[in-house]
């Protein structure tokens, strides 16, 4: 079993609780895991990435070789094309459809998200409204988490004890809400995966 | 015992708290803050009170460690590489010295730059100082290294250094702990002026540290962390030091590269692991994150035969960091991208944090400057070095630590008027109150904001020696009362501002402007925190 798994978004838009949460179901199912990212200068609004890596059998680089990422999952659709020289031929692409703009140039969002569509394994998701649907605002990470669990090959219960272990000091509700958020991306995956088929 | 997951930075804490450290000494600076942070929310370092708190800045850092080492503690200090030059005199002679108790320095690099302003290699100040130095390849020897360090450093009776990059320090993996050490006993050094480097006692402890080069080279020779890997295609040996080593084996997944391989992890450089690989092997391939330290070495100045490659020969990069595309290449195997960046995807540079208080300092410094004219603004490093930035294009130089007051100063004297420096209130204490100190003794006329936000914020918001003392720091240097101008930065108070900084541009002496506010970053996250303990509380 391996997974390499690209995460990324603007600073402060929560993708180390993703790769937090995607760490610990590797660690509780013995699994080895790398897991590198960007800190300092690279944090004040700029674009952020993570490599989060996932196998049965030891792993070399903490960096994912280009071409080989199995999925890209981002909370910033610009972002999600930034990373694409890692994607795999058959990789999924799967990210959030709300911008985040703080540059003067950002693209024309329809171009952006026909870039996206242009993808035979994509998932274009809008986990701020999803979100905020299930009365969660601030948990549109944890949505595109969920939206991803169906391409990594991890049982859903185990995204939902590590979310336990992980949000646990915030308390049920919060647990709870997160949890929701998880389940509210993964359907919106799966219904998109049955549509295309 | 439990495997962790752990930064590479938090693996070293976590190896020197198991391996008997008393105090680890350091300043904020990326790749390294993490490993600080690590021990000041750690359990055992507070049962055993290890010291923990910041320094002024590295020099101090490792002057203090060293006064632990000397009562016979085990002590280290961190730093990034440049942080290096600023600690290079105690470090130095700390080889000269020697040690009593352990005493270990972990500096780490960042080549490619992604947090600094070069991308200098650690291992030739370790050279320099001729110590025994460490460099692991993943987080597990990280943690195995800083674990067995202050051992090293206590058998040679010299300072030991760890070196580590940005690639292994913030990437987190699984680590197994080792039994958890005591620390050592406050004791006395037997030499009684063992620390003392008058020239006559200095020529002897040189001459000492000359005597046991052979045994740490040894030592290096036999090291568990060099180890040379035989391989039957002799047409190439590759030599991979630290995390170059992980690059590699990520282009051979079934282990069957098929030449030798020697991987490097302690210095200095093992001449006979070496000499067998060069020997051996038609062509060479050193592959090392940094500058060409071990490349240059051992291929001799005169050697234009081609058959040492690397980053001098060109075949890898000669700046940046490695990753496992650039090795693959060098190796001659195929990268393969299936998908390039679409056209339409722009950059997005960091930038001041929106409500922070240096982008009123820089509206209102750019409005009164435009009287003034260009260029007369020095800086240098914080989360204010943004301001060189659009929109504000507000500074002129970021060169080091606590330069853009020298640099001010220099340019006053030369002539430019007014000479304008800005800088952090933690950068001040680091390395700008003996800058304020030149300009108040000459009574040069330059304009100094130093822009408190009450923290180190760009590395994560640690705390600032300079809080709550910042007018009495420059009152006490010599900078008259009247010329010391506090403001709150704030939109609402923009007038003010550029007549307060007009004012003082127009003093024929030494100003400083201290315009405060709380960084945004610290304040929301101190926010959250009170209302979680509230919360707590409540239940």
């Amino acid at each position: 079993m391996k997974s390499d798994i690209i995460l990324s978004g603007v600073g402060g838009q929560g993708i180390v609780s993703i790769a937090a949460t995607i760490a610990m179901t590797a660690l509780d199912s013995n699994l080895n895991i790398k897991q590198s990212e960007v800190h300092g200068m690279s944090q004040r609004g700029g674009a952020v990435y993570s490599h989060l890596r996932i196998s049965d059998t030891d792993i070399s680089s903490d960096l994912i070789p280009m071409g080989k990422a199995n999925i890209i999952i981002s909370v910033e659709p610009m972002e999600s094309l930034r990373y694409l020289p890692w994607l795999n031929k058959d990789g999924w692409l799967v990210t959030n459809s709300t911008p985040f703009i703080n540059i003067p140039d950002y693209p024309d969002l329809k171009t952006l998200h026909s870039e996206i569509e242009k993808f035979p394994n994509h998932i274009l998701i809008n986990a701020d409204e999803i979100a905020r649907r299930v009365k969660s605002p601030r948990s549109s990470n944890i949505v595109m988490l969920g939206a991803a669990t169906p391409f990594l090959e991890i049982p859903i219960k185990n995204f939902e004890s590590a979310i336990k272990k992980i949000f646990g000091r915030k308390g049920e509700k919060i647990i709870e809400l997160n949890i929701q958020a998880l389940h509210a991306g993964r359907e919106f995956s799966l219904k998109h995966q049955k549509e295309k088929v | 015992m439990e495997k962790l997951l752990l930064l590479g930075a938090e693996a070293i804490a976590q190896g020197a708290i198991d391996g008997g450290m008393s105090g680890i000494y350091a300043y904020p600076g990326t790749p390294s803050t993490e490993i600080t942070e690590y021990v000041q929310n750690n359990k055992v370092a507070l049962e055993r009170n290890i010291h923990r708190n910041w320094s002024a800045n590295e020099k101090t850092a490792v002057e203090a460690a060293l006064g632990m080492s000397y009562s016979g503690k085990r002590a280290m200090a961190c730093m990034k590489h440049v942080g290096l030059n600023v600690a290079a005199d105690p470090f130095i002679n700390a080889a000269i010295t020697g040690v009593n108790g352990g005493l270990v320095i972990t500096v780490a690099d960042d080549p490619s730059m992604h947090s600094s302003q070069n991308e200098q290699d650690t291992r030739f100040y370790g050279k320099f100082a001729m110590i025994p130095m460490l460099e692991p390849s993943n987080q597990q020897e990280a943690y195995d290294m800083a674990y067995e360090a202050f051992e090293i450093s206590e058998q040679f009776k010299i300072p030991v250094l760890i070196r580590i990059t940005t690639r292994l320090s913030h990437s987190r993996s699984g680590v197994e702990r080792k039994e958890l050490k005591p620390e050592n006993p406050l004791t006395y050094p037997e030499d009684p002026i063992q620390f003392v480097l008058l020239p006559s006692n200095a020529r002897k402890r040189y001459k000492g540290l000359l005597s046991i080069q052979t045994s740490i080279e040894e030592a290096a020779e036999k090291s568990k962390y060099n180890k040379l890997y035989d391989g039957k295609d002799k047409s190439l040996g590759i030599i991979a030091c630290g995390i170059a080593y992980n690059y590699l084996m990520e282009n051979y997944p079934d282990e069957d590269c098929p030449y030798p391989i020697l991987k490097i992890g302690q210095y200095p450089m093992p001449y006979y692991l070496l000499d067998r690989i060069v020997n051996d092997c038609k062509k060479i391939l050193v592959l090392e994150d940094g500058y060409p330290f071990v490349e240059e070495q051992i291929k001799g100045y005169f050697d234009k035969s081609g058959k040492i490659t690397g980053r001098l020969s060109g075949s890898i990069p000669r700046d940046g960091e490695l990753n496992p595309d650039i090795v693959a290449k060098a190796l001659g195997k195929e990268v393969k991208k299936y998908f390039d960046v679409p056209e339409i995807i722009k950059n997005r540079p960091p930038e001041l944090c929106s409500g922070c208080a240096h982008r009123d300092i820089y509206t209102a410094l750019n409005e009164t400057m435009k009287e003034f004219g260009k260029q007369k603004v020095f800086s240098d490093i914080g989360c204010y070095t943004l301001g060189a930035l659009p929109p504000w294009d507000a500074i002129n130089s970021c060169v080091d630590m606590g330069a853009s007051i020298t640099m001010a100063k220099g340019a006053a004297d030369a002539g430019v008027r007014p000479a304008v420096a800005v800088i952090g209130d933690s950068t001040f204490t680091h390395s700008g109150m003996t800058a304020l100190l030149d300009c108040v003794y000459e009574n040069t006329p330059v304009t100094i904001i130093i822009a408190d936000n009450s923290t180190t914020a760009m590395t994560g918001g640690q705390a600032s020696h300079a809080t709550g003392r910042l007018e009495e720091i420059c009152i006490g240097l010599g900078v008259k009362p009247q010329h010391v101008r506090v403001l709150t930065p704030l939109p609402k108070f923009h007038q003010e501002m550029v007549k307060v900084i007009r004012e003082e541009l127009l003093y024929d002496g030494v100003s400083v402007i201290i315009p405060r506010r709380e960084c945004v970053q610290t304040a929301t996250r101190s926010k959250k925190e009170q209302k979680v303990k509230e919360e707590e509380v409540a239940k």
